[in-house]
């Protein structure tokens, strides 16, 4: 029974973990390709292609490792997560929408950036998870 | 969907955490099977039905009315048709 339980958990834990390193390994990489043409390279073309080559092959990657992470997660985290997930892409495509319309509109007096629709899924998708875990509580 | 899981958990002294491991959900699965929250999957049912020896349907019953498990009730009879 313990050997069972180590294995299940030490598989989570590793699938937890490997997540968090291509996440923050990709968001180094955004960062580094957003701010790096002004304040490392002065925009150099080449550089800047091969920071935002990297950045997508490691997003490739998160990507991939996020697929494996879900997978191993029991059936009612896995709707948990489906929920959220499911509730921040209604969300992203809404918002999104609207959000560019008003920005075509003129109704909003900045530009309406992929940035802010990023936050509002991410914002969106962690509320939903906790909502979701506290309804199954 | 309702359960037996809790009765059956304690008729064997086991515990939330150790039915988990033993079929390999997490603890807060268990707990959510367990208060009606959460309805299993055929595969995990089969699994924690074979782990307490018995048949699904000694430890799970169909709650929605004309099922066989509401056949089984006791039948009212209705007075004399109009």
């Amino acid at each position: 029974m313990e050997t069972k339980s180590n294995e299940w958990e030490a598989t989570t834990r590793k699938n937890v973990r490997h997540l968090a390193y291509w996440t923050g390994g990709w968001a180094l990489t955004i960062a580094l390709s957003a701010f790096g043409p002004k304040f490392l390279w002065d925009y150099n073309f080449s550089i800047s292609i091969l920071a935002i080559l990297v950045s997508t092959i490691i997003g490739v990657g998160m990507i991939l490792v996020n697929r494996k992470y879900f997978n191993g997660l029991d059936e009612m985290q896995r709707k948990v997560n489906m929920d959220a997930m499911a509730i921040a892409l209604g969300a992203g495509v809404v918002g999104g929408m609207s959000y560019s319309m008003l920005d075509a509109a003129h109704v909003i007096s900045f530009d309406a950036e992929i940035g802010h629709l990023v936050m509002l899924i991410s914002i969106t998708y962690f509320i939903a998870f906790i909502v979701g875990s506290i309804r199954y509580k | 969907m309702k359960n037996r899981i809790k009765v059956l958990r304690a008729e064997r002294n086991m515990t939330q955490e150790e039915l988990a491991i033993e079929v390999q959900v997490s603890r807060q699965t268990i707990n959510a099977i367990e208060k009606q929250k959460f309805d299993p999957s055929l595969p995990l049912a089969f699994r924690i039905s074979r782990l307490f020896q018995l048949t699904i349907e000694d430890v799970f019953h169909d709650d929605q009315p004309g099922t066989s498990d509401s056949a089984n009730a006791t039948i009212i009879p209705s007075g004399p048709r109009m």
